[in-house]
């Protein structure tokens, strides 16, 4: 241990005293520097420069380095995932709107695709030809489930509209 | 070119994308000729992690052939081929230098917790991953290592994840020769990781699942005991019965967030999410493993939190070690490993798809249809 730590520390009695190198727990995930204590102080690597808006952690004074350009926020899911980002990472706040925003993103897909004259092949993206492949009996369960499903909402939406009508 | 795309949960498929650019002087762009789907892609797949934005390609399992370099790599060449760890690492950063390669501060400007992971969602640095043509690879010059001479392309796509992150489970558990070593999960890590623990110098080797024809294959793949946890009643009690009543030296939790077996986890955890997935096999591990036991965890958990016995940790003075694969720092060894015969990773792949026929790979994988342990996608232009 070098000297200035030493005496940053002299006013304690008794400090380091027991400190041992060798008791690394992390060991030998980790081959321990020291250089924790330096914090950011390291070298960074080039920054790359982008031209897509990246969402930044609050946890971080800067974005890192590199960083990937998969899909920039935007819709409605990307202004819920900049209200997210308000947020750190510690907190519901930041990650339950997250998961809100991956399901409206969903729609804002559909849209999309409709949009750009494709009707999205659901089942296809489901492989439901793999699931007919090798589980017919589960497939056919699933069916059957959705239909009494249906069924029965349907049945519940009419009998609800008939009583209104006679009220 | 053609790569996966996510469209929701359980929707993928495959579309035609722009060919990746270098975005930064340390970039390579590399043709990918194996890729697999992970297990924990299926949280991806299942949405079960924040941030996963429709239109990302997933897929951190792959190894290519390098196509184009920025003009700062200096340690790659057009046409090598690589395995590329599934972790982005700078080598620069405190975390990097100290060998945690898994957990770079230099990767991911959108979360703190976790380092950059190729097509892992925006929580792992938005970047596009491997089920794809053609991928961009951040700091070619730290990452990608060479594949040797004579290395089957199957066994080398399983060196970026699998047997690193098995390995790694079981190098955390500390093993001491002659431990006992339960590990709760028999997919390919919990595979991988029992047959790593004999490399430690493990004295027994116990697989827990549910999944008959995985236990089947692990016992003759990792030469271990395997148990369904359906028929022993309390996996917790038969595992104290079966080591003396002290509980195991060692548990490892190779399942993480999509565990079965706890109805209270399943319908609070995987259904409801109101916690981060289904803590289960960590739940066993904690009540299983011997006072002073180590506790291993390899398993992929959400950034929210989990209903687990921290009593029983604190009580029993456990030790919790848990990461994501420093697959850089271990690929040296794992490599001779590979080499030398003593790991065959390839004997756990089970299903060959074109990329084309990615919905169904990933159906099949995630409803374990047809016996499935591991697919491999390949692309037309492997």
């Amino acid at each position: 241990m070098d000297t200035t730590t030493i005496n940053r520390y002299a006013h304690i009695k008794g400090w380091g005293v027991d400190a041992d190198p060798h008791n690394e727990p992390t060991y030998p995930m980790k081959n321990y520097t020291g250089d924790d204590h330096k914090r950011l102080g390291y070298k960074k690597p080039v920054a790359q420069h982008g031209k897509v808006e990246i969402l930044k952690s609050n946890e971080r004074p800067s974005i890192s380095a590199v960083y990937g350009t998969s899909v920039p926020p935007s819709g409605v899911s990307g202004k819920i995932r900049r209200y997210a980002f308000k947020y750190g990472e510690g907190s519901f706040g930041h990650w339950l709107p997250l998961l809100l925003a991956d399901r409206v993103n969903v729609w804002e897909g559909i849209i999309s695709d409709i949009r750009k004259g494709r009707i999205p092949n659901i089942l296809g993206e489901l492989g439901i030809k793999s699931e007919w492949k090798y589980n017919k009996k589960g497939l056919a369960k699933k069916v059957v489930v959705a239909a009494v499903i249906t069924t029965a909402v349907i049945l519940l939406l009419s009998r609800k509209k008939k009583s209104l009508k006679t009220a | 070119m053609l790569a996966m795309n996510y469209r929701g949960p359980y929707r993928v498929r495959v579309d035609h994308k722009p060919y990746p650019e270098i975005l930064h002087p340390d970039d390579a762009i590399v043709r990918v000729v194996r890729s697999c789907i992970c297990g924990s892609d299926l949280h991806l797949y299942h949405g079960m992690v924040p941030d996963t934005r429709v239109g990302m390609t997933f897929g951190h399992e792959f190894v290519g052939i390098v196509e184009e370099i920025g003009e700062s790599v200096q340690n790659l060449k057009v046409g090598d081929r690589v395995i590329v760890p599934f972790n982005v690492s700078c080598g620069k950063c405190v975390f990097c230098k100290q060998g945690l390669y898994g957990n770079c501060h230099e990767s991911n400007p959108e979360a703190t917790a976790v380092g950059g992971i190729f097509g892992y969602s925006h929580t792992a640095g938005g970047y596009d991953g491997g089920q794809a043509e053609y991928v961009r690879v951040p700091y070619a010059d730290i990452g990608p290592t060479i594949i040797p001479d004579g290395m089957d392309l199957d066994d080398a796509v399983l060196l970026t994840d699998v047997v690193p992150t098995g390995y790694q489970a079981a190098e955390m558990g500390g093993i001491k020769t002659g431990d006992t070593v339960v590990i709760f999960g028999a997919g390919p890590i919990g595979i991988m990781a029992a047959k790593c623990s004999w490399l430690f110098g493990a004295g027994r080797v116990i697989v827990i699942d549910h999944l008959e024809y995985r236990l089947d294959f692990v016992k003759k793949y990792a030469q271990c005991e395997a148990y369904n946890f359906r028929s022993l009643g309390d996996p917790v009690l038969f595992l104290k019965k079966t080591t003396g009543w002290f509980g195991a030296d060692v548990c490892i939790d190779a399942v993480g967030c999509e565990a079965a077996g706890s109805a209270m986890q399943t319908i609070t955890g995987r259904k409801l999410m109101l916690q981060s997935g289904a803590a289960t096999a960590l739940h066993w591990a904690i009540n299983s493993v011997k006072k002073g036991g180590i506790v291993s965890v390899v398993g992929v958990y959400g950034p929210t939190g989990n209903l687990i016995p921290i009593g029983n940790f604190v009580n029993k003075g456990l030790t919790l070690r848990a990461n994501q694969a420093s697959v850089k720092r271990l690929l040296p060894r794992l490599i001779e490993h590979v080499m030398e015969g003593r790991l065959n990773p390839k004997e756990i792949i089970t299903h060959r798809f074109p990329l084309e026929e990615i919905s169904d790979a990933y159906h099949i994988f995630s409803a374990k249809l047809d016996n499935c342990i591991k697919p491999v996608l390949i692309p037309s232009v492997a």
